[in-house]
């Protein structure tokens, strides 16, 4: 068989597959099952095998058009349809509507006489009458192996029932089947493991107290899947598988800007604010306002419209509302609004698959444009860290894909600790990371912020100092000391000697402007002074110049009249002028 | 181990049919099948001669019967009647298992004793 199946697989580019319509089993199986080819379905008792079976051929039927024929060795027809209605599978109908056959085989080992030689013929038959009446594709056998306990002859069974899967595919329908595990094998036959293209390990784990159901491919031939072992649970929904990621990394990002709830704070961020879609975390020592953060972030998400869902794992909604009106930030409003919903509930109270399946459940319902879970921390009392860090990738992941902005908290442990480690190490999975913590001075506590990281923008390196008043968070101007940022009293110690600094240097300069002013107006008198001076120096000068000139006149005038007289006879006018002169 | 005494008293009631009322569910001619055919005659008009209807019937003709009589292996034998119904699977070559089941005292006194105290 394993030759033959190898042999084909070159013809094939990929193995045709049937998705089986199951939450998450078909990203895990890259597709879904192996067409036409009889898979295993093993676990031991209470692991959902039979809702497996029961789910893949439903949603056959109803999501991909392809009846099925369910053999049931264990339960009758009644009792299955009575066990799925819950989870809304309505087997009646879709066998009234000759999409489903359901064909109880009743095995009892006190009513069957082994007489000779036989084979399991009629159990072909049935099978085959039962495909043939409704064209079924998917054929689930439920569980197969209570044959052995009606038959005794084991060599007959065995060879059987490898004929049984060698028929199946060569009918070319897609079997499910289902067997109880064994002890240090995966069947009790230690059989349909080898016979089966695929096999699908179901566990049932208690640890802790807390139980969690994994599903784990162990082989699947001719194709590649995901080798983990995979929480699942089975929801009101049927079963969900949830892989670790979607797998990939291509969800389509925004360039949307969502603001922190906190002016300062959105100036801190080149982009004022969070990208739509990202990731925060706030981490932080205890009684550092993480909750009251993500409380102002939840109120203007709500503010301007959007619709924010509000896990609370430590406190109850009331409690929640009436803390965070006590420091101006009103919930109430938009929980009555319908814009806020707030979903507190202990940690224990599930395990951490089911938290994951609520929270998935609530964002399908709400459709929040985010999401806040305060704390993350807390969820580690229901799991270890390695499982809680693969749920919150998964919830980030998820977060993601669907655009939704999320907004954690988480509590750092104890004081001194490496501030830039996270307990649950998501730290790296986040894009935004947002430091509180205690800064601790002399004789008094104070609150400090910074930006650790911001993904894909620019942010203050500032370590913030911020104090939560009746009004909300308002983030402290940076005060620089001496000795680097100084908080709280210091702070104000520093403020006001800075202030008194200021203050002095303002007195002597406006002393020394007065000084100035003193000895201009000395100088401008002075100048005054000198000009008046100069002034009457000068008239006296212009006085002597004037008494100068006309004392030169009168000279000149005196010269040209003694001239005159010597010149008397010489000139007509001379007899008269020498006559007076005479 | 109670069933047994029953046919008994039930026995001469239903007078109006055959004593045994046998089913052989065969697969077509298969060496099972035609085995089963062959033994199931022999016991039949060695030991139920006149008291007996036997119905041979081919559930590759008829395959819907596969289900309704909840036929796993093949061939199998159903004795409606007398007293409850039972089973064999098998081709009856195990003659003694068979007529201890159809609950037929054999011609051997050790044997009939046997045959209730079994069952």
């Amino acid at each position: 068989m394993q030759e033959n199946t190898t042999s084909q697989h070159p013809a094939l580019p990929t193995l045709p597959k049937s998705p089986t319509g199951i939450e998450g089993l078909d990203e895990i199986t890259e597709g879904g099952l192996p067409q036409g080819r009889p898979t295993l379905i093993c676990g031991s008792a209470g692991c959902g095998k039979t809702l497996l079976g029961v789910e893949f051929l439903v949603r056959g039927i109803q999501d991909y058009g392809e009846p099925g024929v369910l053999m049931a060795f264990e339960e009758t027809g009644e009792e299955l349809a009575a066990n799925v209605a819950s989870l809304g599978f309505d087997l009646k109908d879709l066998q009234e509507r000759k999409l489903l056959r359901v064909d109880h085989v009743h095995v009892d080992r006190s009513e069957i006489e082994e007489t000779g030689e036989y084979d399991l013929e009629g159990l072909f038959i049935r099978l085959g009458y039962a495909i043939d009446s409704i064209g079924a594709k998917r054929v689930v056998l439920d569980t197969i192996e209570s044959l052995f306990s009606g038959f005794p002859n084991q060599a007959v069974l065995r060879s059987e029932i490898r004929r049984l899967f060698r028929w199946l595919k060569d009918r070319g329908v897609t079997t499910v089947i289902t067997a109880e595990r064994g002890d240090g094998s995966l069947t009790r036959q230690g059989l349909e493991e080898y016979v089966s293209d695929c096999v699908i390990l179901l566990d049932n784990r208690v640890i802790d107290q807390i139980t969690t159901r994994r599903l784990r491919i162990v082989k699947y031939r001719g194709s590649t899947h995901g080798t983990n072992e995979y929480p699942y649970l089975i929801t009101a929904d049927g079963i969900s598988v949830l892989p670790v990621t979607s797998l990939k990394l291509e969800h389509t990002v925004s360039s949307n800007i969502v603001s922190t709830g906190i002016p300062a704070l959105d100036d801190m961020f080149g982009l004022r604010g969070f990208y739509q879609g990202s990731s925060v975390l706030v981490t932080g020592t205890a009684g550092t306002a993480k909750t009251t953060l993500a409380a102002a972030f939840a109120d203007k998400i709500c503010a301007e419209g959007q619709r924010c869902l509000f896990f609370a794992f430590e406190e109850s909604p009331m409690q929640l509302t009436r803390n965070m009106a006590s420091v101006g930030i009103d919930l109430q409003r938009h929980v009555t609004s319908g814009l806020l919903r707030i979903e507190a509930s202990r940690p224990t109270l599930n395990g951490l698959e089911q938290h994951l399946v609520t929270l998935h459940r609530l964002v399908k319902e709400f459709q929040p444009d985010a999401v806040v879970i305060d704390p993350i921390t807390n969820l580690i009392t229901v799991g270890n860290i390695s499982e809680v860090r693969s749920m919150l990738t998964r919830l980030i992941d998820f977060l993601k894909v669907s655009n939704i902005t999320a907004f954690f908290t988480a509590l750092i442990s104890g004081r001194g600790q490496q501030q830039e480690m996270t307990d649950e190490g998501v730290s790296s999975l986040v894009d935004t990371w947002i430091s509180v913590r205690d800064l601790e001075g002399i004789g008094e506590r104070n609150r400090g912020l910074s930006i650790l990281k911001s993904r894909g923008m620019a942010h203050s390196n500032q370590v913030r100092e911020f104090i939560v008043t009746s009004h909300g968070i308002e983030l402290l101007d940076v005060v620089l000391g001496p000795t680097g940022i100084v908080t709280g009293a210091s702070r104000l110690a520093q403020q006001l000697e800075e202030h008194a600094q200021a203050l002095a240097t303002q007195q002597e300069t406006e002393r020394r402007d007065r000084e100035l002013e003193r000895r201009r107006r000395v100088l401008e008198a002075n100048i005054a002074n000198l000009r008046t001076e100069f002034e009457s120096v000068e008239e006296e000068l212009r006085q002597m110049t004037s008494d100068e000139q006309t004392r030169q006149q009168a000279l000149a005038t005196g010269k040209q009249r003694m001239a005159a007289a010597h010149h008397l006879p010489a000139t007509p006018g001379a007899p008269a002028t020498g006559e007076s002169g005479q | 181990m109670e069933p047994e005494p029953f046919p008994d008293f039930l026995d001469p009631a239903p007078s109006d049919g055959p004593e045994y009322v046998l089913h052989l569910y065969i697969t077509g001619a298969t060496p099972n099948s035609t085995r089963a055919v062959r033994n199931i005659k022999d016991i039949c008009e060695q030991h139920l001669k006149g008291r007996y209807e036997l119905l041979i019937i081919d559930i590759y003709q008829q395959p819907e019967l596969a289900q309704e009589q909840d036929l796993i292996g093949v061939p199998t034998l159903i004795k409606q009647r007398p007293g409850l119904v039972r089973r064999m699977v098998g081709d009856l070559s195990d003659r003694e298992r068979v007529l201890k089941v159809l609950g037929i005292v054999s011609a051997l006194p050790d044997s009939s004793d046997d045959a209730p105290a079994h069952e």
